[in-house]
């Protein structure tokens, strides 16, 4: 079966490859996500916060101490190899680079233009074949418009493609106004592929200790049926833009609807990190068994089939599903 | 040949630089102020350096100074070219090793930094007390007196020992010197090369024990043969100063610097000579060149190079012909010898030559004096005063300088505002909060002055006793001569102050000359910053004409992503207004310091650093002084009036920077000190303090158990005792049955709060509409003060409830009883202090502490205030420190003392039972004295003994009226951290568990040597960086408290108080009344750890669920029960991997940094060594063993 797939200017075998996730930490299991036939890997994201944190508390930590009592100058050994800042992230992306044979996309959350420029460089040098723009971020100041905020991340996402001469896709969140018309501002400054969706860290509440828990919720396939109507939306849209799916896969049918609502890539998280590596595998092979029993000629032949412009019952994805039932009651004009 | 640098570094890392470089094995233990010597070195090593064989040195940390001499002694004797570092009671601890080593003729150099013998008192500071204890140990003694010196005679004492076989100890001031930045000529390889001869390292490697060439060495011998062996050795004695000058010659024509084993300086026609050795020398020389020149003085001075052996013919030939009078200075005190040792050395050969009709001079009057004892000032002022007593008809002999005796009246009188400072020499006087960066950026500052242009610096700094809040001096010289003044400044022409509240408190102006310039950090706006200056602030700066700067430096900082880092804001002001180096090309120098400081740390850091240089110069003010004082208050008083007078006199003068002059007289001669003083030292040093809020507080007294420095308590009591509180007073219903009808409160020590936030942190009690309000919430300090302080006051006044009254002594019940350990100098957030709390609040009132020397001896006992305190009654913890290695013997004293006290009480009782009366004996000779209640009683008992024994004539009864107190159980206890118990003094506490004695051990285990700077211990866990395991600690944490289970007559609990705070109260009471040896191993969260303590609660409960720190309680007491003694207080499933413990904290974080992949080794190691431990215990708690005594004890 003929499940190849164009995803960020690469011609792949197929659209199954790891999203984001810790699997991407280590060379052994990255390996082993290659062994398992992704067809590509995508790093874990570059976090500038988190690097900014840790380096200005690392450096509390070990200079606040040091100089104020004469018996203890210091209280850590000097290195000179000690480095902070996004090296770690830098030299294990080069090292994924080398070790695999399959594209590696570099994905990177920043929070200054800046910090969004010089790592999204830095990941570019280490060997990256596109990068994903891990748009992470909560809107929770009162005083930034929604217009503002769509604005601001397209002049990065613009600032960052002038940058870096790589494939460039954007990962969305789902909590914007306009959705499809953010996809299209980000379209016109030629971005290669959105990303749906990111998934927040959805805090729990411990009502006995009135603690906020964070914690890290895997996808079930429930999470699916949002993407699947925004991937129809979006792909039913005039668009340059190739559109990868993130969050709720987790099964060879999962992934026909995700293909057939428009998407040219698979992301796979939660199923990984459950199972392992070979669910990619499994999902894969559930696809292509699906797309047999079926008897598509190929992947392409589906792709987009049920999008916004080619589904027999487009309105389903524009109306609120309750209106959908309420209308299939005898009797009642539309 | 390479070029030679000039370098900005101090003492120790230039002697470092030689001995690493021409050493094979450096096997060391970390000792101020040597730890950075041996520090270097490993640093060194582990980022490849090479010695000059290209070789990279290996360096090995051992468990003591014994412990190094010893493996120095093997690899010596195995033929490796070795070296070692030490000072202090660390060469003590060397000295047999040295006989042996001096004994086999082995080429050998060790480098020390001189520091004070712990007599009386400890001192981390500088004399000469340690090596002169050395002197007859065989070695030649090389003394070296500024900085470039110890890099130059570091390499003298190297190249000699091949040549000599004599083995060599090098040694410099104790900070003087090794603490001292200074810009000396590095030498390069090529010239260290130049002074080694291969030639002679061939025969150290002939000389070594190999089994191809078998040799047998340390023999016994006996009276026929030992004393001829012995004086075989004197030929190479005998050559020794010659070859010390042969090489001091050829380091002069490789180098152009001169020496001789004795250095004349002064008028070669002088009188009056003075013969000293160390940096004081240096100030000597400065002051004979001044007099001669300026004051019409004819004098000389000698400094002595070779110290041992001794050349007499050498030194003879050095004395001007001239000479009338000799002073000899020692930097050390030899009670009742006849002189000092070098004053005697002097005599001697100056006696012994006249004799043999040699002397080429009329015999001289030769006296002898001490000065500089603890690195006490050495200046011009005092050196002019030596000379003008050697001038006087009758010298005075043995006499002081330096300190004014007016007890045995030996001390010579000075004039003290005798200045010789040129004024091509720019001084400047820093005066930092430790926090702040103020050292570092200082050190910086010399680095950009002196490594940067033709200018010579020189940086001293002086810290502070305290580790939380602490204020540092830096003293800077800068000037186009290498500077020799070996002293601190007296006049400044820039004094800085960079926290505000420092002007209130010390004379920071005292050192500023005519003219100078003022530079002070502000919280005001400039307008308003004259106005908030004391009264006597604001006329120095009339009287001395100083130009007046102010910087509100904490809000660049903070504007600027800095914190309260405020160190490149401070330092750009400096170079702007000091007018050392132009400005534009100061603030270049400074960014490229930081680039490079910081450059591969993260970009981040100097953006932000940038930032601050460019918004300090817009930030900075002259202000425009007025002609006159316009101020209403004055400085507040440094200790209240309520204080005791001894406070007042002495302790007083001590805070206020002043102790240097108090006299003799105003000191006990044996070193007691009053406890609970610290009470009268009021810091201030926190900006937010928590305020308890009654309403959402559910009394569980946990923010009064985790607070390191007692700062906030718990009372309950009566009603009425509320009558005259202050209207801000905050009382509530206690809402426990035991205590039904009473008030409680938890009240802040406003002025004692280090804001360290761990009460705020571990407060279960929240508002439940809105939880972020706790019942105890961090508020400004200065907000609260005025209200607080007298709450705070009226609290103390409020009777504790009566311990007997305590049924529960849970975690809220240890809290009613008073704190004996208050205010202590730790650092904010220390996790050692709140276990050390606790045990004075449980048995403090009957409490003898021997304290191993560490953090927990500095906080416990560094002057000029200490925490321990007493209760209403006058009782409380006594407490001393002997030695780092000994506090479990030095305790075990303690309990043979009161031991034998309480059997010799109770013999005599017996005997006079008929007089006491048989009733009273009886009860007092069989009380339970477990509990509050009983404890009372037995204590009322002695008492009416007492009033019993008053009447009763026989000698018997005076005899058990000095011992009757030891009727009264006490609690003794050994205290001290992991370096103490599972290194060095590991030997001791082993011994001392092995007895069956009643006795108790408190190790609180940082996993580091953390009061000299973070150095690996034997419990420092798999994966954490520390000095001498800079990649991570590759071996697992030694299991401590399982080798004690082994004796199985031992109690051993494992606590860590942010855990399970319950089990650990459990465990101090039981391990009390355990009636044998106990062992409790505390976690204790450090400041080494790196990370934000307020978070150390937190990480605690995170390392006993994660497995790393398992709890638990071995009480042997549970056999006869027939249950297994062991009990596991943590879950023995992990509710967290390992790993994750392992990434909040510094210590294991950085090696991730370093190296991921042996990060991830480490951490699965750690993980596999945690589950394994975990699993030996999870077992051994199930193991019953058969009742019945397996110790031999009578039952």
């Amino acid at each position: 079966m003929d499940l190849s797939t164009q995803y960020l200017g690469f011609d792949l075998p197929h659209p199954f490859m790891p999203g984001a996730s810790p699997y991407a930490y280590e060379l052994d299991t990255i390996k082993q996500l290659e062994d398992a036939g992704a067809s590509a890997i995508v790093m874990h994201s570059l976090f500038e916060e988190q690097i900014v944190r840790e380096e200005m508390a690392t450096m509390q930590s070990l200079e606040a101490p040091a100089e104020s009592f004469a018996e203890a100058l210091s209280y850590f050994p000097e290195t000179d190899t000690f480095r902070l800042g996004p090296d770690e992230y830098i030299e294990h992306l080069a090292k994924v680079k080398q070790a695999v044979s399959v594209p590696v996309i570099g994905s990177l959350n920043g929070t200054t233009l800046g910090g969004w420029l010089k790592y999204a460089q830095l990941i570019a040098e280490a060997g990256a074949d596109a990068l994903e723009l891990n748009i992470y971020q909560l809107a929770t100041d009162a005083q930034i418009s929604g217009e503002q905020i769509e604005k601001t991340t397209v002049e990065i996402v613009a600032a960052v493609k002038e940058k870096v001469n790589l494939p460039v896709a954007v990962k969305l969140s789902p909590f914007y106004s306009s959705l499809a018309n953010f996809a299209g501002h980000l379209d016109s400054i030629a971005v290669d592929a959105l990303v749906l969706f990111n998934r927040f860290y959805q805090p729990d509440i411990d009502v006995q200790a009135l603690e906020v828990r964070r914690e890290l919720k895997l996808s079930d396939p429930s999470e699916l049926l949002l993407r699947l109507r925004w991937l129809a939306i979006l792909s039913g849209n005039e668009h340059q833009y190739a559109l990868a799916v993130s969050g709720g896969v987790h099964s060879g049918l999962d992934a026909v609807k995700a293909v057939m609502t428009g998407a040219d890539a698979v992301q796979i998280v939660s199923a990984v990190l459950r199972k392992g590596a070979g669910e990619l595998t499994r999902i894969r092979t559930e696809t292509e068994q699906w797309l047999e029993d079926n008897e598509y000629e190929s992947l392409q032949q589906m792709k987009g089939s049920m999008d916004l412009s080619r589904s027999p019952d487009a309105s389903a994805y524009e109306r609120a599903n309750y209106v959908q039932i309420l209308q299939s009651w005898d009797g009642l004009a539309d | 040949m390479s070029e030679r640098r000039k370098i900005t570094i101090d003492g120790n890392e230039a002697t470092s630089s030689i001995a690493f470089r021409v050493s094979e094995v450096a096997s060391i233990y970390p000792i101020t102020p040597s730890s950075p010597m041996g520090e270097f070195c490993d640093e060194w090593a582990a980022q490849g350096r090479r010695n000059i064989w290209g070789q990279i040195p290996d360096v090995v940390e051992m468990q003591s100074e014994a412990g190094a001499a010893g493996a120095v002694h093997g690899s010596l004797q195995a033929g490796a070219l070795t070296t070692t570092f030490t000072a202090s009671q660390g060469l003590l601890l060397m000295i047999p090793n040295m006989y042996k080593i001096a004994g086999e003729l082995t080429s050998y150099t060790m480098h020390v930094s001189a520091r004070t013998l712990a007599t009386h008192a400890l001192s981390i500071f500088g004399d000469h007390s340690d090596v002169m204890s050395c002197r007859q140990t065989g070695f030649a003694m090389l003394c070296s007196n500024s900085v470039q010196e110890a890099h130059d005679m570091a390499l003298v004492a190297h190249a000699c020992t091949l040549h000599a076989r004599i083995p060599f100890m090098h040694f410099f001031d104790g900070f003087r010197t090794s603490h001292e930045v200074a810009k000396i000529e590095e030498m390069t390889d090529d010239d260290i090369r130049a002074l080694i001869d291969e030639a002679k390292i061939a025969e150290h490697r002939d000389r070594a024990m190999t089994p191809d060439r078998p040799v047998l060495r340390g023999t016994a011998q006996n009276p026929d043969t030992f004393f001829q062996a012995r004086e075989a050795c004197n030929g190479f004695y005998n050559a020794t100063p010659q070859i010390v000058q042969q090489m001091m010659d050829r380091l002069a024509k490789q180098v152009g610097r001169r020496y001789r084993l004795f250095d004349y300086v002064g008028a070669p026609d002088a009188e009056h000579v003075v013969i000293l050795m160390g940096s004081g020398a240096e100030a000597v020389d400065q002051t004979v060149q001044r007099l001669n020149e300026n004051h019409g003085y004819n004098i000389g001075a000698i400094k002595v190079r070779l110290y041992r052996p001794f050349a007499v013919e050498a030194f003879i030939k050095t004395l001007p012909k001239t000479v009338k009078s000799i002073a000899v200075l020692d930097r050390t005190k030899e009670p009742g010898a006849p002189a000092e040792p070098l004053h005697l050395d002097v005599i001697a050969a100056l006696s012994e030559t006249a004799a043999a009709g040699n002397l080429p001079f009329e015999m001289p009057t030769v006296v002898g004096g001490r000065y500089g004892l603890s690195s006490k000032e050495f200046t011009p002022a005092m050196i002019k005063g030596v000379y003008d007593n050697l001038a006087a008809d009758q010298p005075k002999n043995h006499f002081t300088v330096g300190i004014e005796d007016d007890v045995t009246g030996l001390s010579l009188d000075y004039d003290p505002d005798f200045n010789i400072e040129s004024k091509d020499i720019v001084k400047a006087m820093f005066y930092g909060l430790g926090a702040d960066g103020t050292v570092g950026a200082n050190k910086n500052s010399i680095k950009i002055i002196a490594g940067e242009t033709d200018n010579y610096g020189q940086g001293y700094f002086v810290y502070d006793s305290k580790k939380s809040g602490a204020m540092t001096v830096s003293h800077l010289r800068f000037g186009p001569r290498p500077i020799r003044s070996t002293y601190l400044i007296r006049k400044a022409d820039f004094v800085a102050c960079h926290l505000f509240e420092f002007v209130n408190k010390y004379d920071i102006l005292a050192g500023a000359a005519e003219g100078a310039v003022f530079l002070l950090n502000a919280p005001y706006p400039k307008d308003e910053v004259w106005g908030h200056l004391p009264r006597e602030t604001q006329q120095q700066i009339i009287d001395k004409k100083l130009k007046f700067y102010v910087i509100d430096a904490y809000t660049v900082a903070r504007e600027a992503g800095m914190g309260a880092r405020i160190n490149t804001i401070m330092q750009t002001c400096f170079f702007a207004i000091s007018g050392v180096l132009p400005r534009d090309e100061a603030i270049e120098k400074i960014k490229s310091a930081i680039k490079k400081t910081y450059g591969r740390k993260g970009d981040e850091i100097v953006q932000r650093n940038y930032a601050a240089v460019d918004a300090a110069l817009e930030h900075m003010h002259e202000i425009a002084v007025p002609d006159s004082v316009t101020s209403t208050f004055d400085r507040l008083p440094i200790v209240p009036d309520a204080a005791p007078d001894f406070t007042k006199k002495v302790q007083g003068v001590m805070l206020a920077q002043k102790g240097d002059l108090l006299p003799v007289s105003a000191f006990p001669p044996d070193g007691t000190w009053p406890t609970a003083t610290t009470q009268w030292e009021k810091r201030n040093i926190a900006v937010d303090v928590p305020i308890w809020d009654e309403q959402f507080c559910i009394q569980c007294n946990k923010c009064a158990l985790v607070c390191p420095h007692a700062a906030i308590r718990a009372k309950v009591y009566e009603e009425d005792q509320l009558g005259g509180a202050p209207s801000t007073f905050r009382s509530s219903d206690y809402k426990t049955k035991e205590f039904k009808g009473l008030k409680f409160t938890i009240q802040l020590a406003p002025e004692d709060c280090t804001g360290c936030k761990l009460c705020v942190n571990v407060c279960p009690g929240k508002d439940k509409s809105n939880p972020k309000h706790k019942a105890i919430n961090m508020t400004p300090r200065l907000d609260i003060l005025e209200a607080e302080a007298p709450n705070y006051d009226f609290f103390l006044s409020i009777p504790p409830i009566e311990r007997e009254k305590v049924e529960r002594i849970d975690v809220k019940g240890s809290q009613l009883f008073e704190p004996l350990f208050e205010y202590s100098g730790a650092c904010t957030g220390c996790g050692e202090t709140p276990y050390v709390k606790l045990l004075s609040q449980l048995f403090g009132d009957r409490l003898l502490i021997g304290n191993a020397t560490g953090c927990s001896s500095i906080y416990g006992g560094n002057l000029p205030t200490t925490p321990y305190c007493v209760d209403s009654n006058g009782r409380g913890p006594t407490w001393s420190n002997s030695l780092f290695e000994d506090a479990a013997e030095f305790s075990f004293g303690f309990r043979l003392a009161i031991d034998s006290h309480k059997r010799e009480a109770e013999r005599l009782l017996a005997e006079l039972g008929p007089q006491v009366g048989d009733d009273l004996v009886s009860a007092i000779l069989t009380a339970d004295q477990y509990g509050e209640a009983n404890i009372k009683a037995q204590r009322e008992r002695v008492v009416a003994l007492a009033q019993k024994l008053a009447g009763i004539n026989d000698p018997r009864a005076a005899r058990l009226a000095l011992l009757a107190d030891y009727l009264v159980r006490k609690s003794v206890w050994a205290l001290g951290g992991d370096g103490w118990a599972y290194d060095i003094g590991y030997g001791g506490l082993d011994h001392v568990l092995a007895q069956d004695r009643d006795f108790n051990i408190l190790v609180m285990d940082t996993e580091v040597y953390s009061n000299t700077g973070g150095q690996a211990s034997k419990a420092t866990p798999i994966g954490a960086a520390a000095k001498f395991a800079s990649s991570g600690k590759a071996t697992g944490k030694k299991d401590l408290g399982l080798m004690a289970m082994n004796y199985r007559h031992v109690y051993v609990a494992s606590v860590a108080m942010g855990a399970k705070d319950l089990q650990t109260v459990q465990a101090f009471q039981e391990a009390d009344s355990y009636p044998g040896p106990s062992l409790i191993i505390a976690y204790s969260h450090c400041i080494a750890h790196g990370y934000d303590l307020s978070n150390g609660l937190n990480q605690q409960k995170l390392a006993v669920d994660c497995g790393i720190w398992p709890l638990y309680r071995y009480d042997p007491r549970r056999v006869d029960n027939g249950v297994p003694p062991l009990k596991m207080d943590s879950p023995t499933e992990p509710k967290a991997r390992v790993s994750e413990y392992m990434r909040n904290e510094t210590r294991f974080r950085m090696v991730e940094k370093l190296d991921p992949k042996r990060f991830a080794a480490l951490a699965e190691s750690a993980q596999t060594f945690t589950t394994q431990r975990v699993s030996v215990y999870e077992q051994l708690a199930k193991v019953t063993v058969p009742s019945g005594n397996g110790n031999g004890k009578e039952d």
